[in-house]
């Protein structure tokens, strides 16, 4: 998409202005981009990667959907608008905003609020070290419960350091003049008073840039704001007995069926192909079973389980087989560091397998 | 010119991406990687980032044991 004149060559004498946009590969950011572009704007993209960002990781585990294609929405976002994008590793850093959040969670594990000061400010450090001039967002008041409200959005401002250096341009006429506005960089008038959940505005302003395919709205991208997920996460943590985290534990929240038969262990079951693959990545970390005499899932148990436990579980295992019906089903259990060893067991009957054991 | 190897394996979509932003940063022009996946989204994704900062994809094979590989060459840098 060719832009229009750039600012310097409208005044040769200025400086070409930089921003950097905060790219989630959702319509708004997307919108708020090319606006911004328009004005004559250097615009770079930047990504935060959390390792909550569903991003098509179930798509890529599970084999059923390996076919269909995927893209990272983010990258398409920017190509289609023809600007780089930097994707950054926050992985470490936003532990801290997962595990106490100031604002509080939403209606799941979501710190919505913190989530956007953190991103912000990380932003805000990115446009210091390269000498970017302001920040934008797709932001727009009102359309989220949380970290989108009037009151909100001058605390994401606020407390990420960036004040008025954060401009959002979907917004900005309904909320005070930021520097880049006063300094005549961008036009005010050139930008817009969209407000509240409605996504009218947005559609024909994507229609009228030509934009015709593009993600479905955000507030989805996250599993930390999926019901599921979040009780997945919260277990973890109880049975811990602390709230932390690494990259592989949330990643393993993403696969499989998960069941708590015990409060000192948890299985992590495969339900297809694509998933068995992937958790075998992981079986060297848990004592795992898989069955013999019957094709079955991967089991992996996450914890410290006694005898009667990995009994259990591999009754459990040969529940999850084709093997259910029959009286005994021959698995392999293998210890965390340890020799596999083979037992025969019955499968565990459906009903002596309470609904409280599904996380 | 150098040619090296990068291992993504069993990571997904984005850290491969990232390994290979952040590996190619430390590049010259002309500078090739092959970068080693397991997850095929990078078949897509690796070569849209590259498209965007001005890096060339050179192949994209499939291996066995699902494993993928994506070549780049560095491009110039215009920073």
């Amino acid at each position: 998409m060719a832009g229009p004149q750039s600012f310097s060559d409208q005044h040769p004498m200025s400086r070409q202005r930089k921003a950097l946009s905060l790219i989630s590969g959702g319509l708004d950011s997307m919108l708020a981009t090319r606006v911004i572009m328009d004005q004559g704007i250097h615009v770079e993209g930047v990504n935060f990667f959390t390792g909550f960002c569903v991003e098509g990781h179930t798509h890529a585990i599970r084999k059923k959907d390996r076919d269909k294609p995927k893209r990272n929405n983010a990258l398409w976002v920017a190509e289609t608008l023809g600007i780089k994008l930097h994707i950054v590793d926050v992985i470490d850093e936003y532990k801290d905003v997962v595990i106490n959040p100031k604002h509080g969670y939403g209606a799941n594990m979501n710190p919505c609020l913190d989530c956007k000061c953190f991103m912000v400010r990380k932003a805000h450090e990115w446009i210091r070290e390269h000498d970017f001039d302001f920040i934008i967002t797709g932001e727009v008041v009102g359309q989220r419960p949380m970290s989108q409200r009037r009151d909100t959005m001058p605390v994401v401002a606020r407390e990420s350091g960036a004040n008025d250096l954060l401009l959002r341009p979907l917004c900005a006429r309904n909320l005070p003049e930021t520097l880049p506005e006063r300094e005549g960089w961008v036009d005010r008038e050139k930008l817009f008073d969209f407000s509240g959940r409605g996504r009218k505005p947005q559609i024909a302003l994507a229609r009228r840039f030509g934009i015709e395919d593009f993600a479905q709205p955000s507030g989805g991208c996250c599993f930390l704001t999926d019901e599921a997920y979040s009780h997945k996460l919260a277990d973890l943590w109880t049975a811990r007995g602390e709230r932390r985290y690494e990259l592989d534990d949330i990643m393993l929240l993403k696969v499989g069926r998960h069941l708590r038969p015990r409060p000192n262990f948890k299985l992590i079951i495969g339900r297809e192909e694509g998933e068995n693959n992937f958790l075998e990545g992981y079986r060297k970390q848990f004592t795992h079973i898989r069955t013999l005499s019957h094709p079955g899932p991967l089991v992996l148990i996450d914890g410290e389980p006694g005898a009667d436990d990995i009994t259990l579980a591999a009754r459990i295992a040969a529940r999850f087989s084709k093997g259910r019906d029959a009286e005994q089903v021959e698995v392999e259990i293998t210890p965390k560091a340890g020799e596999a060893r083979r037992e025969n067991v019955p499968p565990l009957p459906s009903g002596e397998m309470p609904a409280a054991w599904y996380l | 010119m150098s040619h090296y190897e990068l291992d993504a394996r069993r990571m997904l979509c984005p850290m491969p991406v990232i390994k290979t932003q952040n590996f190619v940063a430390t590049l010259k022009p002309g500078d090739t990687v092959e970068v080693f996946c397991t997850d095929h989204g990078a078949l897509n994704d690796i070569p849209a980032w590259s498209r965007i900062n001005g890096h060339e994809v050179l192949a994209t094979r499939e291996l066995d044991g699902g494993e993928v590989s994506i070549t780049v060459r560095v491009g110039d840098s215009d920073d």
